[in-house]
């Protein structure tokens, strides 16, 4: 068979097979994303990215949709892939990824798990569409979402999964604005009424904990999703140096609430209180994009709206929990 | 030689049976559905062994076969119109991915208002987006291009997505007799796929669909650009190699031997209609009856529309001294899609025709004897404006 050979970063001659282990406590030495690429200082999803290829392996298939972490990653004919991946749109990676999917069933390869992956402008939105296709249809395919809550690769605009409050440069805050008006989109629960045998959210200040949630992804037979928490710099404004910090707070303060949904049954990872959460407006004060609720005048109003919604979340995710749904 | 009288989507279904994609990924639209049921009976029979998704969106469609191609595997889709549309974004990744996706595309116009019926607009305005075209006029035609489209595009010269335009309803919908071969002799023709291009395998990991910068994006237009263009070599020999393995059986159902034009009494002709796909047949008894009057009169019909066959077309039109093109699309505020590329490729020739636009035919409006007599006097007496509606 004659195949075309491309160069990767790892043939070029800059990576050498040894230099790509890098420790993260109790996970595969393995890197799969190699150095080198664009991404900017501190950014969470390339840590996203890290964590999923660790916990994907070697024996998968990856698709990406448009955005980030596609463009400062292929930088043609550069690549800090180390496994087969493919992209074709900003809307299609589940369709693409179920094709893949079906091409290996033709071909009776069993053993080769597809891996479809975006950012949350992709899959909250403009991918939403094939998506839902793709689970419903039942393919075998682990979808991981890098959430950085807004179009960030074209500027940092809105999304649907853009928290209340947020100013972004499509929903920016002003005289007659608090920024977004609307509350995140539950996009979890969306694809759990799709059919995806297993659901969660994870957040990469708990790398152990992702790590873990998209190996059951991605080792569950039929279509799941992980939601994995990832700072951005640029469009949250904050420090590069900061970002696990911002993102464990995201988790603490139950703002990003970390959640099982295995075969339809809730599981509350973190936090488990509502009653002892750390107060939102210490991740929301960290952040740039929340410094209009705060200065030049504190809107008590809007954050204490925010704090009663991320407390009535976590109560109801607990009180599935507790009911077995 | 296996003759039956069948619709000409059941001939396309019948061919796509034979060459058995690894993946179907479709969506229903009128009037391509014909197609699309056909083979999922196939499938639920056992007789058919393509995993068929059935997919959201002609979006997801085009998706999910670029998806498959990439993985190594023979992949086929189907449309129509809005259909296509929705797929035109795919349409360019496809080609510039260089996967050879395979389509039946029956023509419909496009929307508003809503019209279930045949034109060429869908296709036509798809026309730049670098896939294969190719038009057909008879039931066995389609399903002889749905045969060579494979073995066109998965050919290591070509490596594009190509599609078959069939007229909605006033082809896919008839019945036609079609020698449908035997699957032995089609196995023969478009054997097992065996891609030579990169695949999507953990043995060997490959990045396939990177950002490509001013820097590259260029070069690698110009690449597919030219495999385009090259690709009439590569089609002709598949053309070629079609006719000499599956000679007419049956009288008049397939051309003698495939070629990008078919000329129909050109040999002598002053005037010369030029058209593409069903209508071809009526304006075929158009020249019959025109010829028994004595004019001298011809047609030439495309097969072959993207690549332009600019040198065939040239040569059969050479010396004609006028020439009308019907066509089933337009370019808004420019005319004639087709008519101005015929004229493109016949000017700074020798005779120097006078090439007159007629539209015809728009959303499902029966192209007529009547009409094409009428086009004839009004091209033969210099008559009517450039681009004139035949209502």
């Amino acid at each position: 068979m004659d195949v075309l050979e491309p160069r990767t970063a790892s043939q070029s001659g800059s990576f050498k097979s040894r230099d790509l282990k890098m420790a993260i406590m109790g996970l595969p030495e393995e890197e799969y994303f190699a150095p080198g690429h664009r991404a900017c200082a501190g950014c969470g999803a390339a840590i996203a990215m890290r964590l999923l290829t660790k916990a994907a392996g070697k024996n998968v298939i990856l698709v990406e949709s448009t955005g980030c972490i596609e463009v400062v990653s292929t930088p043609y004919p550069e690549t800090a892939w180390r496994l087969p991946w493919i992209h074709g749109a900003f809307e299609n990676a589940a369709s693409i990824a179920s094709g893949v999917e079906s091409a290996l069933k033709a071909k009776g390869r069993k053993d080769i798990k597809v891996i479809g992956f975006g950012g949350d402008g992709g899959t909250y939105d403009i991918g939403i569409l094939g998506l839902s296709g793709a689970f419903e249809r039942g393919h075998n395919i682990a979808f991981v979402c890098y959430d950085n809550e807004a179009y960030m690769n074209t500027g940092i605009q809105r999304s649907g999964a853009t928290p209340f409050g947020a100013s972004t440069t499509t929903s920016p805050s002003g005289k007659a604005s608090i920024g977004k008006v609307q509350w995140k989109k539950d996009l979890v629960h969306m694809l759990v009424a799709n059919g995806a045998k297993y659901a969660a959210t994870a957040s990469i200040a708990f790398p152990q904990d992702a790590f873990k949630k998209i190996q059951t992804a991605i080792k569950t037979e039929g279509p799941s999703f992980v939601n994995l928490y990832s700072p951005c710099v640029p469009g949250w404004k904050y420090e590069p140096s900061k970002t696990v910090e911002v993102a464990k707070l995201g988790v603490l303060t139950g703002a990003m609430p970390l959640f099982e949904v295995i075969e339809g049954k809730h599981k509350v990872t973190m936090p488990r209180d509502p009653e002892k959460l750390k107060p939102v407006e210490e991740y929301l004060n960290m952040q740039g994009r929340f410094r209009h609720l705060f200065k030049p005048k504190r809107d008590d109003k809007a954050l204490e709206e925010i704090q009663k919604g991320v407390k009535d979340r976590l109560r109801l995710l607990l009180e599935y929990e507790s009911k077995g749904l | 030689m296996t003759k039956k009288v069948m619709e000409a989507s059941h001939a396309i279904a019948e061919a796509i049976k034979m060459i058995e994609p690894d993946v179907i990924a479709a969506y229903p639209i009128t009037p391509q559905t014909h197609i699309v049921e056909r083979l999922s009976d196939f499938v639920a029979d056992g007789e058919l062994k393509s995993q068929y998704i059935n997919v959201d969106s002609e979006f997801s469609a085009l998706s999910a076969c670029i998806g498959a191609s990439a993985t190594g595997c023979r992949a086929y889709s189907s449309t129509s119109s809005q259909g296509l549309a929705l797929m035109f974004e795919l349409l360019f990744i496809t080609s510039g991915m260089r996967l050879p996706v395979c389509m039946s595309e029956v023509n419909r116009a496009l929307s508003a208002p809503i019209n279930i019926w045949n034109d060429h607009q869908d296709a036509i305005s798809c026309r730049d987006s670098g896939w294969l075209q190719f038009y057909v006029e008879t039931g066995q035609e389609a399903f002889d291009l749905s045969l060579m489209q494979f073995k066109i595009s998965e050919d290591k010269d070509v490596l594009l997505p190509s599609m078959v335009c069939m007229d909605g309803f006033t082809l896919s919908h008839v019945y036609e007799p079609v020698d449908i071969t035997t699957k032995k002799l089609v196995e023969d023709f478009v054997p097992r796929y065996k891609p030579v291009h990169a695949v999507l395998d953990p043995e060997q990991p490959l990045t396939q669909g990177p950002i490509g910068f001013p820097s590259e994006y260029m070069e690698i237009r110009y690449a597919q650009c030219a495999a385009l263009n090259n690709s009439i070599k590569t089609i002709e020999k598949v053309f070629k190699g079609f006719s000499d393995k599956f000679p007419v059986q049956i009288k008049n159902s397939r051309p003698e031997r495939y070629y990008h034009v078919e000329e129909y009494q050109l040999h002598d002709a002053e005037i010369a209609f030029v058209a593409m796909g069903s209508m071809c047949g009526t304006i075929k008894d158009v020249v019959d009856r025109l010829r028994n009057r004595g004019e001298k009169v011809g047609l030439l019909k495309l097969i072959t529309y993207r690549p332009f066959p600019k040198d065939a077309i040239k040569k059969s039109l050479k010396g004609i001294k006028k020439i009308a093109v019907l066509e089933k699309a337009i370019s808004p505020g420019v005319g004639g899609v087709l008519c101005d590329e015929i004229a493109g490729v016949l000017y700074k020739t020798d005779t120097q025709p006078d090439i007159r636009s007629f539209i015809v035919g728009f959303g499902g409006r029966d192209v007529k004897l009547d009409h094409i007599e009428k086009i004839y006097e009004m091209t033969k007496n210099d008559k009517g404006s450039k681009e004139e509606w035949m209502f």
